[in-house]
């Protein structure tokens, strides 16, 4: 309990810790919100309103078809968080349990799955998955298994690496003399010490894959309309850049924002998790 | 198991094991035919410098070798072959059946989980204990390995305690299923010279009460002299002697015991005496001689030595009366009567 507390009270004194959970909070924020109310109905084309300036009806002015920049930000966000949640989760369900089973075997099958997942890592994350889209046809389902397919090697290395170094520590001897089988030690020694890395590399692989759907999308392999996202807003931006630059830049704040909070986020954690310094009392 | 309930079995019956383990020259015999009997509330040393294969000794008894490792011989515990036992099957004798207290109680306890639950892990494992059940046989436990103030205590992370408290809570947790046999791997090495002293009190006080066959693996003879019934020597994968403790302490047979023996320091030596070393130092496993491991160093060895491995002989050094033929005295040297 008492380290639990220590945690908290460290982490709210980290300034990138608080700088970046509140960048990453009020995304969520607004994705949550944007659920039920957006300022306007983000389908809403007003043609006679278009590429209008910032006002006080539209804060962020419209785009070529006169809808609502403020608007298609706010519920774009919905699709970036998605996106991240999925393809992390992916990362992180299959990759995982792919490094500890690695980590805890050994031989043949720690091989095998780190030859597999060098193989997978070998493609560039955004050619594999225009490779996916030309197999599979563009769409929102598509981009994000691709970029989760992405994220099993780097958290299955990740993972196998930390594993192997728990693994290497007296107290898995302990266990194992105790009579635990490799999964109880996996469960109870292994996973609990390598939680606050897989955490850390979270942060970082959740911003990268939003940064690799605005680039899905912005291709127009991504998310299609007329489901909002921050990519796509960027690539409609492209052929108005002279007559309208901001409305390339109000997007790009937003993803930049995005990864930028949740960057901080990731190193406020690892040193507020970092188990050397939580033994410093 | 049906053979466990016939009374009398030996607690502990090891013949010729062997293991070899593969290195990058190829297997290297890390255990060469060593051989050992323990009945229930002995205690019995091993001895010997690093890499002479006591550690692997006591992973071979735990079944915990690398898993490439071969092994041939034969483990009894009470008359149960360990040797080619499956990985459950043996996880469900380590822990009940035996147990082990590690060199390094600073590592060998996990730094997130407070201590009750490390000793509650093998009582739930092996004993299906609920939660409260368990901590409550926890703290039991902690009382019994004298951890001042253990009520406060079962709470406490790992990091909380000093070494010798740490090594408390490793000994109960070995302890937690009342094993039949114990195996320490150099327990106090890694602890200040006092509370050395107190943890192997401790631990021979235990052994004593519950009845249960202790193996001590050291490097230290002044330890094994205080708490073991019997030494056995090992040098290169191989036992070289065996004897009741006060019979080792008083005729050593074989060259490197005496040599062993030679090189400790004692009280009352002349200011400036250099003390005794054997020469050479232990070769790596593939290089070691193909007859007597140790007769590249030994000053008595003769042309055969190299060639011819040697058998173990009793020996009777003491009055026919003191060598009982349970306790003999065992020696690997066929030249051990020459000093």
């Amino acid at each position: 309990m008492q380290v639990k507390n220590s945690v908290w009270r460290r982490a709210l004194r980290h300034p990138s810790f608080v700088a970046g959970g509140a960048m990453v909070l009020l995304m969520v924020l607004c994705a949550m919100l944007s659920l039920f109310w957006s300022p306007y109905p983000v389908g809403d084309i007003d043609i006679p309103n278009k590429l209008a300036s910032p006002s006080a009806a539209h804060w962020l002015g419209t785009d070529s078809l006169g809808r609502d920049i403020g608007s298609l930000l706010w519920v774009g966000s919905q699709n970036s968080l998605l996106v991240g949640f999925i393809a992390v989760g992916i990362g992180l369900g299959v990759g995982v349990p792919l490094g500890l089973l690695a980590s805890a075997r050994r031989g043949w099958v720690e091989e095998v799955i780190m030859r597999a997942a060098d193989f997978t890592f070998a493609f560039p994350a955004l050619l594999s998955a225009i490779m996916l889209t030309a197999i599979y046809g563009p769409g929102l389902v598509v981009s994000i298994v691709a970029i989760g397919i992405f994220n099993i090697p780097v958290f299955a290395r990740i993972s196998r690496g930390a594993a192997n170094s728990v693994w290497s520590r007296d107290f898995t001897a302990a266990a194992k003399a105790a009579g635990k089988g490799p999964l109880a030690i996996t469960m109870a020694h292994v996973l609990p010490n390598i939680a606050s890395v897989l955490i850390v590399q979270a942060t970082t692989q959740f911003a990268i894959a939003i940064l690799a759907e605005a680039a899905l999308s912005y291709l127009g392999l991504g998310t299609q309309p007329p489901q909002p996202s921050w990519g796509r807003m960027l690539n409609e931006a492209q052929s108005q850049m002279f007559q309208a630059p901001m409305l390339a830049v109000y997007p790009g704040v937003a993803i930049a924002m995005a990864v930028l909070g949740l960057n901080l986020l990731g190193d406020g954690l690892r040193d507020v998790l970092d188990p050397r310094l939580a033994r410093q009392r | 198991m049906s053979m466990a309930e016939n009374p009398p079995h030996t607690l502990l019956q090891v013949s010729n094991l062997r293991v070899s383990l593969p290195t990058a020259r190829g297997w290297a015999e890390a255990l060469r035919g060593v051989s050992l009997q323990m009945e229930r509330g002995q205690t019995v040393g091993l001895i010997g410098e690093s890499g002479c294969g006591k550690s692997l000794t006591a992973l071979a008894l735990m079944g915990l070798l690398p898993e490439r490792a071969r092994v041939s011989g034969s483990i009894l515990l009470q008359g149960q072959e360990l040797v080619g036992m499956s990985e459950p099957q043996l996880c469900r004798l380590r822990g009940a059946r035996m147990g082990m207290i590690f060199q390094e109680p600073m590592t060998a306890l996990n730094p997130l989980h407070p201590i009750w639950k490390q000793i509650a892990e093998p009582l739930r494992l092996h004993q299906n204990m609920s939660v409260s059940e368990s901590k409550a046989r926890a703290l039991e436990l902690l009382e019994r390995v004298q951890l001042p103030r253990a009520r406060e205590r079962l709470e406490a992370y790992p990091h909380q305690l000093s070494g010798g408290q740490r090594q408390r809570v490793m000994i109960s947790i070995a302890l937690a299923c009342r094993p039949d046999l114990l195996i320490a791997d150099e327990p106090t090495t890694a602890l200040d010279v006092t509370v050395q002293k107190e943890v192997l009190a401790l631990i021979k006080q235990l052994v004593r009460e519950e009845g249960v066959g202790l193996l001590l693996i050291s490097h230290d003879l002044g330890l094994m002299q205080d708490h073991v019934d019997r030494v056995m020597v090992m040098y290169g994968g191989g036992v070289v002697e065996s004897a009741t403790t006060p019979e080792l302490f008083a005729h050593r047979a074989h060259p490197y015991t005496r040599g062993l023996f030679a090189a400790r320091p004692r009280l009352g030596l002349a200011r400036g005496t250099r003390l005794t070393t054997i020469p050479g130092s232990l070769p790596e496993l593939m290089d070691l001689p193909a007859g007597c491991a140790f007769s590249d160093r030994c000053s008595l060895a003769v042309a055969d030595c190299l060639k011819i491995p040697p058998q173990a002989e009793n020996i009777s050094l003491q009055s026919p009366l003191q060598n009982l033929p349970a306790e003999p005295h065992r020696v690997s040297c066929p030249r051990w009567s020459l000093i």
